[in-house]
């Protein structure tokens, strides 16, 4: 590993990512999605706070009406999930750019080692990731402003957040590395993806032992506490080790495309 | 510098390299010829490290291609065939890029790739897009990045290919002012870029080495050739020319509405010419035209890799 070049790479790609239109599309597209979840929950939430300050039935039942268990933690929610959606975007082009246009021939000859380029891609990617949650802070700030909402879970709701996209990084990573053509890359990440974001529907049909693991895969179960203000270390160990793995897959996946 | 043994590569069931062996002195230039999907590239890629050989070794610089890949890496640069290029950078950004991921420390950097851009004419250029430069400034840009950071051992995938005349020139030019101080390995299916520029000369043939040589040594196996235009009867002068001594070989050869060129080809030279003197003389034919036959290396080439085929 050397730091110098994963930097270079790390530039480079950072430069290629905001010279072009499409990070400012994903990035607006995804503003725009969140934001009217944001404003659902919050039109919501408005509503019944105003309407149980004159029916006290309704207020008995919404005894539990807070800010945080009904705005802050289904926005998380919908926030990850919209995440999902977009990360392929963004991790697409990362290899199969470089291969189809043969830039991989020079990358590949340059004196750096396989990892530096791994990472270095990575990191930029992380990069449009955090720029990208970071900008979703203005509802929270928001709700700061307005009201009175417990800060802790939204701190770690948000540690969770950028855990889950790094983790959706790391595999959109592997499987740009695997084609030259941007779409199939696409296609696949959404795909195992969705297929980590909805495992836990099939828990109900199998054993209890084996629920328990496939409940244990899930990707977005785990940022669930997270998003209450409780930080598991077994959550972030799922998310560390899944970001390896798939880091380790892609190196992996270059070093045969040196061997055919 | 560069030491190849019994390379082979396969992809799958195809033989793209069949067992090259070949090796580069320090500051030579050697001309890689052949057809296209002859093996070049695939030579090159492997003495690049992109990919290693199925069998044999690559030695460049005195490091193994395959087991030292990164010390080989840095002695090198590399032109591939396609140009890829960054087409979002500038023309400057990409190369200071390109500069400081070859190790060029960071105070280093700007000098060398204002020396680069300098070499290759490309100060006008410098502030533009790549994907917004033409043709001959891309490849030129190209040819730039390999050469930043002066790398002791320069690989050119068809260097020239898709330039005009003039800027073919200007590139042969800078090929040409490398020689000495780096070794370069240059492809290309040009003959006359080969006579031009290299010391040396490889001609491979559906991944087998067909000819190692000088220009023009290979040029030479071919000229005991001569032209004969005579005035008198063609079939007679035909007949009396394949019959002398020292010919192998009379072909008429049919130019402009006239019979009357004949293409010798001689075993021995200075007997032959001897005797076709006289033979006109004594026949009283009249020689309207003599001259030896230079061969190029197109002919040398077809020859070549015809006998290989054959």
């Amino acid at each position: 590993m050397n730091y110098r070049n994963i930097f270079l790479i790390l530039g480079r790609e950072l430069k290629s990512y905001f010279g072009s239109l499409t990070v400012y599309v994903v990035i607006i597209m995804f503003l725009l999605m969140t934001g009217y979840f944001f404003y659902n929950l919050l039109a919501t939430f408005s509503i019944v706070s105003f309407q149980a300050q004159t029916d006290p039935m309704l207020a008995k039942q919404y005894q539990m009406l807070n800010i945080n268990e009904t705005v802050i933690r289904p926005l998380f929610g919908s926030i990850g999930i919209i995440l999902l959606l977009m990360v392929p975007l963004l991790t697409m082009r990362l290899f199969a750019e470089e291969k189809k246009t043969g830039t991989i021939e020079l990358l590949l000859t340059f004196p750096i080692n396989d990892v530096d380029v791994v990472l270095g891609k990575y990191l930029a990617c992380l990069v449009v990731l955090l720029t990208m949650i970071l900008l979703t802070a203005t509802y929270p700030i928001l709700l700061i402003a307005l009201g009175e909402p417990e800060v802790v879970p939204i701190a770690t709701g948000y540690l969770g957040l950028v855990l889950l996209g790094a983790a959706a990084i790391s595999l959109g990573i592997f499987t740009s590395s695997l084609t030259e053509n941007q779409i199939v890359s696409a296609s696949m990440t959404f795909g195992i993806l969705f297929f980590f974001w909805l495992i836990s529907y099939s828990v109900p049909l199998v054993s209890a032992g084996l629920g328990q693991f496939l409940s244990y895969l899930s990707i977005n179960d785990h940022i669930e506490s997270m998003s209450k203000g409780v930080v598991d270390t077994e959550d972030i160990i799922y998310y560390l080790c899944f970001i390896a793995l798939f880091l380790f897959l892609t190196l992996r996946s270059l070093e045969t495309k040196r061997w055919r | 510098m560069i030491e190849v043994e019994n390379l082979t590569k396969e992809y799958g069931e195809f033989r793209a390299v069949d067992n090259i062996s070949f090796s580069v002195e320090k500051g030579e230039i050697l001309g890689f010829l052949g057809p296209n999907g002859a093996g070049k590239t695939t030579v090159m890629r492997i003495l690049t490290c992109f990919f290693p050989p199925t069998k044999g070794r690559a030695i460049v610089a005195g490091f193994n291609c395959f087991e030292d890949s990164l010390n080989v890496r840095k002695r090198i640069g590399y032109l591939p065939e396609r140009v890829p290029l960054y087409e979002d950078m500038k023309v400057s950004d990409y190369l200071r890029f390109v500069a400081a991921i070859k190790g060029t420390p960071a105070k280093e950097v700007k000098r060398q790739v204002e020396k680069v851009m300098d070499d290759c004419s490309l100060s006008d250029v410098s502030n533009k897009l790549i994907k917004a430069v033409s043709r001959g400034y891309r490849q030129r840009v190209g040819i730039a990045q390999a050469l930043v950071n002066d790398p002791e051992v320069l690989i050119l995938d068809e260097p020239t290919v898709g330039l005009d005349p003039k800027q073919i020139k200007e590139i042969r030019k800078l090929i040409k002012d490398l020689a000495g101080r780096h070794t370069v390995i240059l492809s290309t299916h040009i003959l006359p870029e080969v006579s031009i520029l290299c010391g040396r000369v490889i001609i491979i043939n559906k991944g087998k080495l067909v000819a190692v040589d000088r220009p023009e040594n290979l040029a030479a196996e071919g000229s005991r050739r001569m032209f004969l235009r005579i005035n008198g009867n063609a079939p007679a002068i035909e007949q009396a020319l394949s019959r002398m001594a020292g010919v192998k070989s009379v072909e008429r050869e049919l130019t402009a509405g006239e019979d009357n060129g004949f293409v010798v080809v001689f075993d021995d030279e200075k007997q032959g010419r001897q005797g076709i003197h006289s033979m006109i003389e004594n026949n009283r034919w009249e020689l309207l035209e003599m001259r030896t036959m230079e061969a190029s290396l197109e002919d040398i080439f077809i020859k070549l890799v015809t006998k290989e085929e054959a």
